[in-house]
């Protein structure tokens, strides 16, 4: 089970980020999930094997400021978060725009879940004519 | 460079690390998972099989009762083997050889 | 005036095992910086999951990664042993173990062998790769498959080790040792060898905990971190000693590996020889409820697969972080300011799996 997880507001993200690479901790991973109106962001941090989780609820559109500036090894997950889930970071110390996992071509946002389908709040949307809900 | 050197004489007394592969070939150890089979006679077209597959592999029909594998989807893992209620499925530890 | 030139290093290279490129900005033979661009072999693996059901989920990590498969499902079980509150059986616990450690052994080698193949040593290459042989013969016996074992489910194992295998094994074993004995001195103590590593690739400790290094990479820059210690599977009954090396250059990850394959045999041997007999697996019901992060020691690293379940039989959330993730930051921080010449050496002394790291 996860513990020691604290929620944090978009707003307080680097200084939380800046108080725990203070205190020595590394940075293991970020995940993301889609929970249909947000996207939960959560950040993995270790330290002498204890693990400390930072969960932050970022409404979709809004754009997750990078943490790459403290922390370089951030920088090919967000590129990663960036492609599959289709959410913007902003000032990235390296951003492949979209390029990092995914070629021209590729769905956009594939990781996101498909409108109306489990967990979804959001009514269903309607399907085009011939054409596929995704 | 004297340990290398002494690891290249040893080898020329060894006997070769390869076989001379199309004419002698491996014998294959029994647990070898190497193709699914069927004895057909005994299965009762439940369907099990072809709901636990990870691959969806096999598609079972009732009616007319068929029962078929895809051998290129398989991955021989063995879960239908375990899950199947009359111990139809199996395992055999050739490979399949090439079409 | 120096011109500045780009030359892309992969996706196809002849040292390369995997497609990963490497864009190096050059000045005359300086690389100024490095950037990886990955993305050749995405397989959407994490969305797959999501739509196969939890059981079938477990055939499916096994095949993230085709050199440390079995970790990968091990990983997995047990988190979601962890989410539905299962205990493994001891002999379970044990037979894990022995599997992981023998992947431990083949992985190394296979390592090993192309940082040999590298550095142009195709004879020492091929002499591990002849040792690794022996290890798949013992794979094949033990489980069915030469490198899949797709031995491990969720509450143990699905396959018994008899006594008769055993003794078999043990033999084996025996016979990995001693030709590894007979080679690794040569990959350590020749001369060539040392000056294509000592002192190329320097990782300093400070910046490895920065960048977040793990598995062997960190252990060679003085990081003594190996989530063995922590004493999952059968690991604290076995009297594990981790390895630390302190220089942080290509030679010390080498070193690093020669001495976990010593460590992985020896256990190994151990825990065929201590495995209590009883049951090998619990059975279980239900789904999975909750989200956990789970974490094991790989050949390359910490691995970590974030998993959320919502009491349905499919995951909401699975999520992987392989080593070679983990470690390409620092192998950019490697690769600055050394020669092209050295780039091959010390893109192989992280042991890159790319193919897990795109999933």
């Amino acid at each position: 089970m996860l513990t020691n997880v604290t929620e944090i507001p978009v707003t307080q993200l680097h200084g939380e980020v800046w108080a725990l690479k203070q205190q020595g901790y590394r940075l293991v991973t970020l995940t993301c999930c889609d929970l249909g109106d947000a996207h939960d962001i959560l950040y993995h941090f270790d330290k002498d094997y204890t693990l400390k989780h930072l969960r932050l609820r970022l409404p979709r559109g809004e754009s997750l400021p990078s943490i790459t500036d403290l922390f370089f090894a951030a920088v090919l997950v967000e590129n990663e978060i960036q492609d599959l889930f289709g959410v913007t970071v902003a000032g990235m110390v390296v951003d492949y725009k979209g390029r990092f996992l995914l070629s021209e071509g590729a769905p956009v946002a594939p990781l996101n879940k498909p409108i109306g389908i489990g967990i979804d709040i959001r009514a269903k949307a309607p399907v085009a004519e011939g054409g596929k809900a995704s | 460079m004297a340990t290398m050197l002494s690891n290249i004489m040893k080898n020329l007394g060894r006997k070769a690390a390869t076989r001379l592969y199309p004419f002698e070939k491996r014998e294959l150890p029994t647990t070898t998972r190497g193709h699914l089979d069927i004895e057909i006679d005994k299965c009762i077209f439940c369907g099990a099989c072809q709901k636990r597959c990870p691959t969806n592999a096999i598609n079972v029909t009732r009616d007319p009762k068929t029962w078929a594998v895809n051998h290129y989807a398989c991955i021989v893992c063995g879960y239908c083997v375990e899950v199947c209620p009359k111990d139809c499925l199996l395992l055999r530890n050739e490979h399949l050889p090439q079409p | 005036m120096i011109r500045r030139n780009t030359i892309p290093f992969g996706p196809q290279h002849p040292v390369l095992p995997e497609p990963i490129q490497l864009r190096l900005v050059m000045e005359d033979e300086k690389i100024i910086e490095a950037l990886p661009a990955i993305g050749y072999i995405h397989r959407g693996l994490e969305k797959i999951a999501e739509k196969k059901d939890f059981i079938q989920d477990v055939y499916l990590a096994e095949r993230i990664c085709g050199i440390c498969s079995f970790m990968h499902s091990q990983n997995y079980c047990q988190g979601i042993e962890s989410l539905m509150n299962l205990t493994v059986p001891d002999r379970g616990r044990y037979l894990r173990t022995i599997w992981a450690e023998i992947h431990r052994v083949h992985s190394h080698l296979l390592a090993l062998g192309l940082l040999a193949d590298s550095f142009g040593f195709e004879n020492l290459f091929m002499q591990l790769w002849r040792t690794r042989e022996i290890i798949l013969d013992i794979m094949e016996q033990t489980a069915g498959g030469r490198v899949m074992l797709g031995t491990c489910c969720i509450g143990g194992v699905r396959k018994d080790i008899s006594s008769a295998q055993a003794t078999v094994v043990l033999r084996q074993l025996d016979q990995v040792q001693k030709e590894c004995d007979e080679i690794l001195p040569a990959l350590l103590n020749d001369y060539s060898v040392k000056q294509r590593t000592v002192g190329v690739g320097v990782l300093p400790r400070d910046k490895a905990h920065e960048l977040g290094a793990v598995g062997p990479v960190a252990r060679a820059s003085g990081i003594g971190m190996d989530y063995r210690e922590q004493g999952y599977a059968a690991y604290p009954d076995l009297g594990f000693k981790k390895v630390v090396e302190t220089a942080g250059d290509c030679y010390a990850r080498t070193l690093v590996r020669v001495k976990e394959i010593a460590e992985s045999i020896r256990m190994a041997r151990l825990a065929l020889e201590k495995a209590p007999q009883g049951p090998i697996a619990v059975p279980f019901k239900g789904n999975p409820t909750g989200e956990v992060l789970a974490r094991i020691e790989q050949p390359r690293g910490e691995l970590n697969f974030y998993i959320k379940g919502n009491g349905t039989r499919n995951l909401e959330r699975f999520r992987v972080r392989t080593p070679t993730f983990a470690n390409l930051p620092p192998l950019l921080h490697m690769l600055t300011g050394c020669q092209l010449a050295d780039v091959p050496v010390i893109a192989l002394s992280i042991d890159p799996c790319i193919s897990c790291t795109e999933r």
